[in-house]
């Protein structure tokens, strides 16, 4: 076998990783939609008033967080078609990177609630706002900026965790160069590739992030102030 | 077949995985550490050649998949001639990943100890060596260890990657006795259930013991 990076083998196919890589965009994306939806449902989990739903609530996000993404995939894959409910491995997939992730953006909301002054709430209360104008109004527009950065980063986390996918047969980036690589016998320039791929996208996409917490570092820094 | 006879006929061979999964972590726990000491303090050298190797290494690392990583040591080394053993290649590639995202961890500790103690190490003629071993990093452990506790717990999860290079690991035990027998509820349901017992009861207690004795050591030394 012919040893070094080839690049006429990277040239081939490179349409084809370029293709399998709108597949991942498409997944995080996808899945990143989900997990901001189930995230305010363990949210609102979190806040009713009723002790026992806070309680189960928590176990619930305790046992998804701490528990490894790659068995919970297999877990939906295989035992879901035992009580005959018969899903395809992309529904399957997000469905799972959905919950997951969504433990984790419950957190980041919460912590962006947690933000706002509680004098904000005082003042509603004192103006005789409802709790729903109070939340549209005053609470939201400022827990938003707060959020924006943990949000950002868990775009990037899902973004990286697309390839277990691969694993119950996602044809995303991974899957696709495992399947190049198995085709060819040579792994070298497919899985390089991918990393490569990995680094153009996500490399800019965290710098933003970053930038972005600065900037709602530095803002509320002069609220304080 | 009743879960109490699964467990009587799979329960050895999970258990046997969980010691391979505990080793995995004990190891790539101990390299991650080293690496994250390293590369935070490379950070905040004002050697521009050696702050970039380091930025270098944890934005490669932190931009890139875990899976993908390990996948490139375990099957692409041996291109170029250094043929890894699986657990070992997992162990590295752990390691690695997860000191990227500690180094920064680290990085931010040292920033966040006062400049009071750098300057006051300074005065009393400390060399560079002492002054960062004897005065910064003790004080750095106390605002350090809980996030490195969340990166930890984080570790342990993807522990269970290591299983798709072949380490016979929880996760590929479960995999195998799902492909004999199909009872997919009991083997999966059994390994998040010791993923989870693993995490909740004996590594997050042993860390949060980790940060009071931190912080114990730090409050007797300053008093």
């Amino acid at each position: 076998m012919e040893m070094g990076f080839r690049w006429d083998f990277a040239y081939e196919i490179l349409p084809q990783m370029l293709w399998a890589t709108l597949n991942t965009i498409i997944a995080a994306g996808v899945g990143y939609a989900i997990a901001l939806v189930v995230g305010l449902f363990f949210l609102l989990g979190q806040r009713t008033p009723s002790k026992i739903i806070n309680g189960i609530n928590r176990e619930i996000v305790e046992f998804i967080r701490s528990t490894p993404l790659l068995i919970q995939l297999f877990f939906v894959y295989f035992v879901l078609p035992q009580f005959g409910i018969k899903l395809s491995a992309w529904v399957c997939g997000m469905i799972t990177i959905g919950l997951h992730f969504g433990t984790y953006l419950s957190e980041v909301y919460r912590g962006a609630l947690e933000g706002v002054s509680k004098t904000q709430w005082e003042a509603c209360r004192a103006l005789n706002f409802s709790t729903v104008y109070t939340y549209r109004r005053i609470v939201l527009p400022q827990a938003f900026p707060i959020a924006i950065p943990g949000m950002g980063n868990y775009l990037v986390g899902i973004f990286k965790d697309t390839p277990l996918l691969s694993t119950i047969g996602v044809a995303e980036l991974f899957h696709a160069a495992t399947a190049v690589g198995g085709y060819n016998y040579r792994y070298l320039e497919p899985y390089t590739m991918v990393g490569i791929i990995f680094l153009i996208l996500s490399v800019p996409a965290a710098m933003w992030v970053r930038k972005l917490e600065r900037r709602v570092n530095v803002a509320q820094g002069k609220i304080k102030q | 077949m009743s879960y109490f006879a699964f467990l009587a006929e799979h329960g050895t061979t999970l258990l046997l995985g969980t010691v391979t999964t505990i080793k995995v972590l004990i190891c790539s726990m101990i390299l991650y550490v080293i690496i994250s000491m390293i590369f935070g303090l490379m950070r905040l050298s004002k050697n521009i050649i050696i702050q970039g190797i380091a930025t270098v290494y944890i934005e490669f690392f932190r931009g890139t998949s875990l899976l993908v990583q390990l996948f490139w040591v375990y099957y692409v080394l041996p291109f170029f001639g250094i043929s890894l053993e699986a657990f070992v290649a997992g162990v590295v590639a752990l390691g690695l990943n997860f000191g990227a995202y500690g180094a920064e961890i680290v990085r931010g500790g040292i920033l966040a100890v006062p400049k009071g103690q750098w300057e006051a190490a300074h005065a009393l003629n400390f060399s560079p060596a002492k002054r960062i071993k004897r005065i910064i990093i003790p004080q750095i452990f106390p605002i350090i260890l809980p996030p490195a506790a969340n990166l930890t717990v984080e570790l342990l999860k993807a522990t269970a990657l290591v299983a798709l290079v072949t380490v016979v690991d929880l996760t590929f035990e479960a995999k195998q006795i799902n492909s004999i027998t199909w009872l997919s509820a009991q083997c999966f349901g059994t390994a998040l259930l010791i993923y989870y017992i693993m995490a909740r009861l004996a590594l997050v207690p042993f860390l949060r013991w980790l940060e009071v004795l931190a912080a114990k050591k730090v409050g007797r030394g300053n008093a």
